[in-house]
């Protein structure tokens, strides 16, 4: 626990140098650079977890990545590389969590709280009304 | 009409609770997606038998906690006299082994001498590409893993004497007793 606090330390005391993150990874073409540089981006550090792989600078990100360009030479798919990720550590190292039993509140959260504001709010204006009314009538 | 007045102080306990039960939550521990499936295979050099290589294939037949530690781990340090405590009790009846993750083995090997060595077997995992296989982000953790190799449990951070007596004991104590 301890350890983790003093890398969540080092995490944030080093966020300004974390944009120079540029590992020493070439590639053969700008297309696998294109693919490394989405991967990490999409996928969460897990002991910095506010950040990507691709910002942090944890030493786990940074063997994330080397796991992520060793794939990529290979010849591995996009989605192969996120399967192999997602197995072993879960969906939570995807910033764009799937759709599932778990997360469906994540999903319908914001849709539900507009849906009760806008049914608060017929509901307020018709009280509105009903009382304009009363007052007209009398 | 009272109802109505009622409302915002409903409202607020709601917040409150739900705030409340946030505080107790821990963030940092990422459930396992491997639980329930078979240990991730690996054949990694032996620290206690050199020359002799460690795999998944020793996990199998009895109960095993495997253990991922370094030299380098500050909370390691802190969970080692626990480890050796439970390894070291008299009818202790299960396998503890140690992965030894991204550290000098040396220098792991000095430690374990000046410390003590709670660990039954020792794989060395100096790359750390075993460690990413079993979905290892913060050392220690354990995984508690059944007579055939099954993950059944990960505990996240140090084993304490309240993680052991509350939830590794009894785990322990219902596998011993699976076929």
């Amino acid at each position: 626990m301890k350890k983790f606090i003093v890398m969540l330390f080092l995490c944030c005391t080093f966020l300004n140098a974390a944009h120079a993150a540029e590992d020493m990874f070439t590639f053969q073409n700008a297309q696998d650079q294109q693919r490394f540089d989405t991967l990490t981006t999409e996928l969460r550090c897990l002991v910095c977890q506010n950040q990507n792989l691709a910002e942090s600078n944890a030493p786990l990100a940074i063997d994330l990545r080397f796991q992520i360009y060793k794939k990529i030479l290979q010849g591995e798919t996009n989605k192969n590389i996120v399967d192999y990720l997602v197995a072993r550590y879960g969906s939570f190292i995807l910033y764009s969590p799937p759709f599932n039993l778990t997360t469906f509140i994540l999903w319908l959260g914001p849709l539900l709280v507009l849906l009760s504001g806008l049914g608060f709010l017929l509901f307020y204006l018709r009280g509105n009304k009903q009382r304009t009314l009363h007052v007209d009538v009398a | 009409m009272k109802i109505r007045f009622l409302l915002p102080l409903l409202l607020f306990m709601v917040v409150i609770g739900i705030l409340g039960r946030g505080l107790r939550l821990h963030p940092n521990v990422i459930p396992s997606p491997l639980i329930n499936h078979p240990a991730p295979a690996f054949a990694l050099p032996s620290m206690l038998h050199t020359g002799e290589t460690t795999t998944d294939k020793n996990f199998l037949g009895h109960v095993t906690l495997v253990n991922v530690w370094a030299t380098w781990c500050y909370a390691c340090a802190q969970e080692h006299p626990f480890l050796l405590e439970i390894s070291t009790a008299p009818q202790r009846d299960f396998m503890l082994y140690g992965l030894n993750y991204k550290d000098d083995p040396a220098k792991a090997r000095d430690w374990l001498k000046q410390h003590g060595n709670p660990y039954q077997q020792i794989a060395i995992d100096e790359t750390g590409d075993t460690a990413i296989n079993w979905g290892v982000y913060g050392s220690p953790e354990t995984f508690v893993l059944d007579k055939k190799g099954i993950i059944r449990y990960k505990q996240t951070g140090p084993i304490t004497q309240e993680v052991w007596a509350q939830t590794l004991k009894p785990l322990i104590e219902k596998l011993r007793n699976e076929a």
